[in-house]
């Protein structure tokens, strides 16, 4: 993992890794959305064997937001996990990407987290009843939202004035807590939320839901992967452009103090 | 009382919301990397 310490080496792996990500990830959560918005598919791929999303039971079309609010509460939780896990790796190892990678994941872990609130909000409205419940699954939720909020706010003010990266750390790690409250809250609970479908013993989902739910998670996460990069490549630019500046402006203090010295009283 | 919703609305209300929030996210990552990569180059180059 030190190897990348190295900005440079970093950025050499960067370079090809973002287009990779980006374009990999684009397709294929680009064709899980198209497969999510037809109500029929075309003759050909009818031909090749694959089926519209059939309507669900009990929800009927709007199984369709499956496919998309599942992924991105996964990812707004992953996210919180890789902040923690960077924060981690500061704190113990000094590791010098590790609060930048933190920093860079955060921006990405906020947008499917309020794409993950927003698109439960319009499910639960036809299958619920209701736009929203303050039940322990939204909730914490909700409480996941405003601590990314404060972590950027955090890291930010702390890269502004200058102060130590360690104080975001701490807080990432703190705020792990609300990660299994998250996972386990619909166990703990009562809750119109369902039960975890998907677990490591076994699958609710019909097939028909499960492939592409699995698709679009993997296209969701290179695309999240790819948006880390890219931040983590702006936010080493900006270092690297502050650190330059600042080593000319010590270079050229001595000759500035010199020459005002030489003048004549 | 059953009420009947037009679910095909809410469908395209949440599909409509991921790509304008992650395509928004998307398009401003790539702009903010290539302008503070760009400022770094020209920095080098002073």
């Amino acid at each position: 993992m030190h190897i990348y310490a190295n900005p440079k080496r970093f950025l050499s792996l960067a370079s090809w890794l973002t287009p990779l990500l980006f374009w990999s990830g684009l397709a294929l959560s680009g064709a899980v959305v198209a497969y999510g918005l037809l109500p029929a598919l075309p003759g050909w791929l009818s031909d090749l064997g694959v089926q519209a999303v059939p309507p669900d039971q009990l929800m009927g079309d709007t199984v369709r937001i499956l496919f998309i609010h599942v992924p991105a509460a996964w990812l707004g939780m992953g996210g919180w996990t890789g902040i923690a896990l960077s924060s981690a790796a500061l704190l113990i190892w000094k590791h010098p990407l590790a609060g930048l990678s933190a920093r860079a994941i955060a921006v990405p872990g906020l947008a499917f987290t309020i794409v993950c609130l927003a698109t439960g909000s319009i499910w639960g409205r036809p299958t619920w009843g209701t736009w929203w419940v303050w039940d322990g699954r939204l909730t914490s939720m909700l409480v996941l939202m405003f601590l990314y909020i404060g972590y950027l706010a955090l890291a930010q003010a702390t890269a502004r004035e200058g102060a130590s990266p360690r104080i975001a750390a701490i807080f990432g790690m703190v705020g792990a807590i609300n990660i299994p409250i998250i996972n386990r809250s619909v166990v703990w609970w009562n809750s119109l939320h369902q039960p975890p479908s998907l677990t490591m013993g076994g699958s609710a989902y019909e097939t028909v839901y499960l492939v592409p739910l699995l698709v679009s998670t993997l296209g969701f996460s290179l695309l999240f992967g790819a948006i880390v990069l890219m931040r983590m490549r702006a936010l080493v630019a900006q270092q690297q452009v502050e650190a330059r500046l600042r080593r000319r402006a010590l270079q050229d203090e001595p000759a500035t103090r010199a020459a005002t010295s030489m003048e004549p009283a | 009382m059953r009420e009947s919703l037009p679910q095909w609305d809410y469908v395209i209300a949440a599909y409509a919301i991921l790509v304008v929030v992650i395509g928004a996210l998307i398009a401003w990552s790539w702009y903010s990397m290539r302008q503070a990569e760009k400022r770094r180059d020209e920095v080098k180059r002073r």
